[in-house]
């Protein structure tokens, strides 16, 4: 596996890792009411559609380099 | 005599023989952090229910700063694209936007350790009292006008080196009460209350260092095992940007082989910290 390919895994994990960082933001956010669990989620959702769209562009541009 | 294989791919493997070396290498590192992993979450769930310090043996959830282990968190994700970007750099010919991307890389390295270093102080200058009433609290300590601190190993306290000094009386800050899982947080409860306890009311207290709880110890285990990993691979990082780049005026193939090991590595370190985050931040 190349690096490439590593960092698309890593890309991957990543974005589990905020989607589950706002499902638990907002999960504290209903019980909790602090407005920086809501902060939490919303930043979560942003990141996570923030590293779709660099995963996207990132295989876009290095579509050169092979996956082994 | 030459080293066989160092750019062109090995005919059985079909890789060049260091990417078969490190991951070989990162296969053994998942079964040290994968035992590690283990034995954190067997504890975890073998854990008394209840809030800590009130029950002795409940899990001290809560206690790691989050806004920090996120932003953490982040530094390492932006290190992992920076060295990803440095190898293409190289891969596109620009040595100079390599040089550009490994540094940022090094300086997110440094600056993770920084934060880590801040986060370990803030743990061994916090103490868990448990006075001989029955009540337990968590908060810092004054003994003898002075608050004992991270750097001076010395000065960390426990009933023992209390009567050892002979000192009889501490001052404890200690924190507000928690919230219990799942319940709302009374803001209007008292913020910090302030106590002078004599040693003769002490059943217990020590720092939040690994011999209090087991919490403790296997937090600083894997989070100092990691911390070596970044440290390692800063170091490796920074020799392929100063003084190993030499190589890509004589060996410009082998050299980018080597960005691409190194990485490998560091992607691997920084999927170790992603997974370790929500399991000791979150859970």
């Amino acid at each position: 596996m190349s690096l490439k390919m590593f960092h698309v895994v890593f890309v991957l994990c990543s974005l589990a890792l905020t989607i589950g960082l706002s499902v638990w933001g907002f999960g504290n956010y209903q019980v909790s009411g602090r407005p920086v669990d809501l902060f939490y989620g919303i930043g979560s959702v942003i990141s996570s559609v923030a590293l779709v769209i660099y995963g996207w562009v990132f295989l876009k541009k290095l579509k050169h380099i092979s996956f082994l | 005599m030459e080293i066989p294989y160092t750019v062109k791919p090995r005919p059985d493997t079909g890789l060049y023989n260091a990417k078969v070396g490190i991951w070989l290498f990162l296969a053994s590192e998942v079964i040290l952090f994968g035992a590690l992993f283990s034995a954190y979450i067997l504890l975890r769930v073998g854990a008394l229910d209840g809030v800590w310090p009130n029950i002795k043996n409940a899990w001290p959830h809560g206690l790691l700063n989050i806004p920090i282990g996120t932003f953490n968190t982040a530094v390492l994700i932006t290190s992992s694209v920076t060295v990803v970007f440095a190898w293409a750099a190289l891969k596109m010919n620009n040595f100079a936007r390599f040089r550009i991307c490994m540094v940022i890389t090094i300086v997110c390295a440094l600056g993770f350790l920084c934060i880590k270093s801040f986060e370990y102080n803030e743990k061994f200058t916090h103490y868990e009292l448990r006075l001989k009433s029955g009540k337990a609290y968590t908060g810092h300590i004054e003994v003898n006008g002075k608050h004992p601190g991270f750097w001076d190993f010395g000065s960390i306290y426990n009933l023992a080196r209390l009567e050892t000094d002979k000192v009889e009386k501490v001052k404890f800050t200690a924190d507000p009460p928690k919230a219990k899982p799942g319940e709302k947080h009374d803001e209007s409860t008292p913020k910090h209350e302030v106590m002078e306890v004599a040693t003769s009311d002490i059943a217990h207290l020590d720092a939040f260092i690994p011999r209090n709880h087991t919490f403790f110890a296997i937090y600083f285990l894997i989070t100092a095992l990691h911390g070596f990993h970044v440290l390692g691979g800063a170091l490796v990082l920074a020799w392929f940007t100063f003084p190993g780049s030499k190589m890509w005026l004589t060996e410009p193939e082998r050299f980018i082989n080597r960005i691409e090991v190194g990485g490998l590595f560091w992607h691997f370190v920084d999927l170790v910290w992603i997974f370790l985050f929500p399991i000791l931040y979150l859970l």
